[in-house]
This record gives C-alpha cells, sequence and structure tokens, in this order.
C-alpha cells in the first residue's frame, strides 16, 4: 500500500511535495502549502487509496526562524487500513492555510482548535471562530512566547 | 440549641434558633460539579456515605432551589463566569465548599486557563484539601457549615475553615 500510495501522489503532484519521510513505518508527505486542499481531495475521491477518514487534525509552534509552526494531517483508509501523515509549513510572515473541511467536515472544529492554540487562519473555513478560549480573548496560548501562567488581564474574572 | 422544654406539650426558643436548627438540617446543595471531585460528591450523596443523615440528600439542579453550593473541580476561566451566575441566583442565606485542590488553589493546574482558587471570585466558607478529597472530609465540610449556622454565623463571615486531608 506504502507504495502505491508514494507512487500516486509523486505521479500527480511531484512539483507540490516537499519530500517524503519514513521512519518506523510511519509515511511522512510533506507539501508545499498551496496544494493541500488538491492533495487531500485526490487522496479522499481516489477509489484504490480512499482515505476517508481524517484521524486528527492540529497544528505545532516549532520556535524556529523560518516556517515557524506546521499543521499536521494524520489520514486513515478504512477501506486499505493504512495511515498517512500530511504535514505543511507556514511561516510566521503569512498565516494563512486552505481549509480542508471541504474534503472531510470533520475538519472544522480541528481547524478552530490550531486557529485558537496557535492563530492559524483557515481560509475558507465555514466558521472560524475560537473552541475553548473567550471571544474576546487576543493571544493564542499554546505559542511558544507565551507565558505559562498567561498575561494578566487578558482574562476577566467576574466581579466579586 | 436553648429550647426550655415544659410538660405542658410546648416549648420556648429564640425564632432565629430554631430557623437555624431547621436550615441546618437541610441544607439543599446545587452540586456544581466540574470535573473529577463530582464523583467523590456523587459517593457522598449515594448510599455508602449518605448525606440523607445530615438533611442533605436533595441536590438541586436549580441554583434557586438550593442554599449551599459545592464547587468540586476545576474552574476555568471561561467556566468562572458561570459558576458565579449560578452563585448570584442562589437565594440568601448561601453557604459555598471548594471541593478539592483545584478548587481551592488552583491544584495542579498551574496554567493560564485555570482560576487559581474560587475564592478570587466567590467567597468560601469552608475548603476541602485533597485530589479528589474521599467523600468523608467532604462530609465534615457540610458538617463544619452546619456549625456556622448554629453558631448563628453569616456566610462569609468568621473565619475560614479548612479541612485537611486526613481530618
Amino acid at each position: 500500500m506504502k507504495d502505491t500510495v508514494v507512487e500516486k501522489l509523486t505521479a500527480r503532484f511531484s512539483e507540490s511535495i516537499e519530500f517524503i519521510n519514513e521512519y518506523r513505518g510511519e509515511l511522512t508527505v510533506v507539501l508545499k502549502k498551496k496544494a493541500i486542499v488538491d492533495v487531500c481531495r485526490f487522496l479522499h475521491d481516489d477509489d484504490e487509496l480512499h482515505f476517508d477518514s481524517l484521524r486528527d487534525l492540529l497544528g505545532a509552534d516549532y520556535y524556529r526562524p523560518d516556517d515557524r509552526y506546521e499543521v499536521v494531517y494524520n489520514l486513515f483508509s478504512l477501506k486499505n487500513k493504512f495511515r498517512l501523515r500530511l504535514k505543511v509549513r507556514i511561516d510566521e510572515s503569512d498565516l494563512h492555510v486552505l481549509s480542508v473541511t471541504s474534503v472531510w467536515s470533520g475538519a472544522n472544529w480541528q481547524e478552530r482548535e490550531a486557529y485558537d492554540m496557535f492563530g492559524i487562519v483557515f481560509d475558507d473555513h465555514p466558521d472560524l471562530r475560537r473552541m475553548y478560549m473567550p471571544e474576546e480573548f487576543e493571544h493564542h496560548p499554546l505559542r511558544k512566547d507565551f507565558p505559562l501562567m498567561g498575561i494578566p488581564g487578558s482574562l476577566a474574572l467576574p466581579r466579586k | 440549641m436553648g429550647m426550655n422544654s415544659a410538660t405542658e406539650g410546648f416549648l420556648t426558643t429564640r425564632l432565629d434558633d430554631i430557623a437555624g436548627w431547621a436550615r441546618k438540617n437541610s441544607l439543599w446543595p446545587m452540586p456544581m460539579g466540574i470535573s473529577c471531585c463530582a464523583i467523590e460528591m456523587m459517593s457522598f450523596a449515594g448510599p455508602r456515605y449518605d448525606v440523607a443523615r445530615f438533611g442533605s440528600e436533595a441536590f438541586r439542579f436549580s441554583p434557586r432551589q438550593s442554599d449551599l453550593m459545592i464547587v468540586a473541580g476545576t474552574v476555568t476561566y471561561k467556566m468562572s463566569h458561570v459558576v458565579r451566575k449560578i452563585y448570584d441566583q442562589m437565594p440568601d442565606p448561601k453557604w459555598v465548599i471548594a471541593m478539592g485542590a483545584c478548587t481551592s488553589t488552583g491544584g495542579m493546574y498551574r496554567s493560564y486557563s485555570v482560576v487559581q482558587g474560587i475564592d478570587l471570585f466567590v467567597p468560601v466558607d469552608v475548603y476541602v484539601a485533597g485530589c479528589p478529597p474521599r467523600p468523608d472530609n467532604l462530609l465534615k465540610g457540610l458538617m463544619e457549615i452546619q456549625k456556622k449556622i448554629e453558631r448563628g454565623e453569616k456566610p462569609g463571615q468568621r473565619e475560614k475553615i479548612y479541612i485537611e486531608e486526613h481530618a
């Protein structure tokens, strides 16, 4: 199955793939961020691959000068019992990436979570609001430069 | 309680005393069960620890019918507004037990999202230590509230009571 996935992806999206990595039987494909929806659509719709399940979608902050953030997509094909990980790197200067809610509607809340925690903006998302923090909160708490105890006064307590 | 029994079939007492006696034996708790402490709170209400012995078995899920709020769990900043709103809706006199480490101090959640003790936004009468506290300790906390009522204290008056973990 692994070879089929790699073959099909490289045949169609060779210029969109940064690199492909395999470690301990886990296949990871790092993509250019413009291609993410096309690749996901292809993986989902292809009859042979049939990645019908988005098992997880998450943001990550590597706190490095270039491509500071990553969005990770863990896919699973129920038909083939095969897992695939996609990654997209996002630079601090442009925090936008296309939403994959048109492919898997389950990505809705997970993209909201990544937006809430890291400030990654998912374009074309149907309802991009904060997931956990109050709507008026101005920071993104899972960023590495956010202090553990928060910013004093940023979260209101009720009047005593 | 200072009642004077009489052989003629009546007794005399002060109105405050009899009202306090009635109140302390019918504290209706508002179960503000937010996380794992709520499991121990359920055990405290159940047949083994049997809070019915103290007249508090009627857990009211409406704040308007309760006079004791047991805050059992980690209170986040987002949840704090809900807790305060429920407290505001309870009729006076009302009492608050902070159950467990998270509720009393933030506990192990030393984090941006967790309120470091609910006394930052709600007056607390009894703190119960433990993570989670045993149901007996919560019973002890309830009994302390009963003693406060018996002594004629008002909520938030006098010193706070701290129930230690091995009390």
